[in-house]
């Protein structure tokens, strides 16, 4: 009887598995496949043929990764320095229409950006920021300033004060206090800060899609020419390197976000 | 120099310029651009050429977004709902396993994956035929406003899901023990008892998904790139085909407009319920 009770909850479940990992199955078949075209179901030949055109030392794939890297690091070095002290004011000063500036940075995921990239691209023109990777940067660290600043804040908030003032009464300067004591007990939520500000800059499409031409091309503009371009295997594999540090985060996000600082994130 | 809100502000200074310059500045210029003709002159010419070229294409960006923001929140509420109410331990286990996945995929790769997969020789389509519920006579390809709105409820529905079920598992569950107490079904508690106390979440969630649909461009282009297709994909057009900034950036005034609607709606419900949004 168990078992037949199991019966409708277990079709439910695989219908959803089948939705979930379908798409991704779909994705790495095509990883695998060397060969495979109409009517057959499957590949027809498998292989490696095309891992090795991506990963020989001197492809486009490689270099795009690369390109994408270098932009993700420096888009978190330009977030962090924006939103440390931005977030650590937002959490122990107190700030005018606090309200209002959290908000503020919520603009760029509030409004539909395409138009608004159209223009950073014209504008960019202009200061001859396009196709530069400074320019991409700029785009990417705006973009992902909410996460950063939020983030840091909430992780500032969930120090303890009662550390910083004790700290303060054996003597320690206000700068002392904060590189000494603050600054390391808000490091866990910072990095989970940075490691969201790297993969939204790593995974970004659309602000380098209209900034970073024609000279800067990231992963996922390479993955998005290539499929466009009817090469399905190489779209697969980039798109699997594209998929291990989402899926890694995913796995390992409650480990930097700890209960404490996500009940204060936006708060 | 002593004064906090001095030191406050100056240190958030530099994070709120860097919004203002490469957010709010593009923003609020491609707007004036909207309004002006190449001349230089006040002109409304921008939207009467949007709408000539491109009405199909705003209804249809608003059906898809619409429809998948909808479809999203209806599963996220199911899913949400068995993950509080569900009396099977290990099924609400495998649930919570397996709903996040496509939540950190990216939307290229979402793209990608959905472009091989509901196409008409995709492994959707193949592993339908295999089982025999389908002939192959009676395949068809989604790659058009089915397979867009079919890859935004795939990669968003975890997003808001996520939420929801936050949402709901704060809830106080005596209320729910109550109603059980009293016979109410797990249905009928989830309608009337649980989504009417995590609502303000759920639209939260959805507003949020709906922008983001609003603003996704690789989505439209890789599963349907011809028309009908979104307006995203009408304004890259304008801007690589023709460098016609005004008709682009008047589509992207009404995509400024759509949002705001769904904006405004939710903060006229905040103030009804009491000035609480």
């Amino acid at each position: 009887m168990t078992a037949l009770a199991w019966l409708p909850r277990a079709i439910v479940l695989g219908l959803i598995a089948f939705a979930i990992f379908g798409p991704l199955a779909n994705l790495a078949l095509w990883a695998a496949a060397e060969q495979w075209y109409f009517p057959h179901k499957l590949p027809v030949v498998y292989g490696l043929k095309f891992w090795h055109q991506v990963f020989k030392p001197s492809s486009d794939a490689l270099a795009s990764l690369g390109t994408s890297v270098v932009i993700a690091l420096l888009t978190v070095a330009v977030s962090l320095a924006l939103a440390v002290p931005a977030g650590y004011a937002l959490a122990r000063l107190s700030l005018p229409l606090r309200g209002l500036i959290m908000l503020a940075f919520l603009l760029p995921q509030a409004f539909p950006s395409v138009a608004v990239y159209i223009n950073v691209a014209r504008i960019f023109y202009t200061l001859g920021l396009n196709g530069t990777i400074a320019g991409v940067v700029l785009v990417h660290a705006v973009h992902g300033l909410v996460f950063a600043v939020w983030i840091a804040a909430a992780a500032f908030a969930a120090v303890d004060r009662d550390l910083e003032l004790a700290a303060r009464n054996i003597g320690a300067g206000a700068l002392r206090t904060f590189l000494t004591v603050t600054l390391p007990l808000a490091a866990p939520g910072i990095v989970a800060s940075a490691i969201f500000v790297f993969l939204e800059s790593l995974d970004e499409f659309t602000g380098t899609f209209f900034v970073g031409v024609p000279d800067v091309t990231t992963l996922p503009l390479l993955m998005f020419t290539a499929s466009v371009a009817g090469n399905y295997q190489i779209a697969a594999i980039t798109a699997l390197i594209l998929l291990v540090p989402s899926v890694g985060f995913m796995m390992f996000v409650e480990r930097f976000l700890k209960a404490d600082v996500l009940a204060k994130v936006g708060a | 120099m002593r004064n906090p809100r001095f030191v406050g502000l100056l240190l958030v200074a530099p994070a709120l310029l860097a919004v203002g310059a490469l957010f709010v500045y593009p923003l609020l210029f491609s707007v004036a651009s909207a309004f002006t003709s190449k001349e230089g002159q006040a002109t409304l010419a921008n939207f009467a050429r949007a709408y000539e070229l491109y009405s199909v294409d705003i209804a249809f960006t608003l059906v898809i977004v619409v429809t998948s923001t909808l479809l999203c929140g209806l599963l996220a509420i199911a899913i949400g709902g068995y993950l509080t109410l569900g009396e099977n331990a290990r099924a609400v286990a495998i649930l919570k396993w397996l709903y996040r996945w496509p939540l950190f995929i990216p939307f290229v790769v979402a793209a990608q994956c959905m472009r091989t997969f509901v196409a008409k020789n995709g492994l959707m389509n193949n592993s339908l035929v295999s089982l025999g519920i389908l002939e192959p006579i009676q395949t068809t390809s989604f790659l058009d406003w089915r397979g867009i709105v079919i890859t935004f409820v795939w990669k968003q529905t975890p997003f808001v899901a996520l939420l929801v079920a936050g949402a709901m598992a704060s809830l106080d569950r005596s209320t729910i023990e109550a109603a059980r107490n009293l016979g109410a079904g797990r249905l009928r508690i989830l309608v009337e008892i649980v989504v009417p106390q995590v609502s303000s979440t759920l639209v939260v969630a959805l507003i949020l998904s709906f922008v983001t649909m609003m603003s996704v461009l690789s989505v439209p282009i890789m599963i349907s790139g011809e028309s009908p297709t979104m307006m995203t994909v009408d304004m890259a057009f304008r801007i690589n085909a023709y460098g016609d900034y005004g008709t682009a950036n008047a589509l992207g005034v009404l995509s400024y407009l759509m949002t705001g609607a769904v904006a405004w709606i939710y903060l006229r419900r905040g103030i009804r319920e009491g000035g609480r949004p």
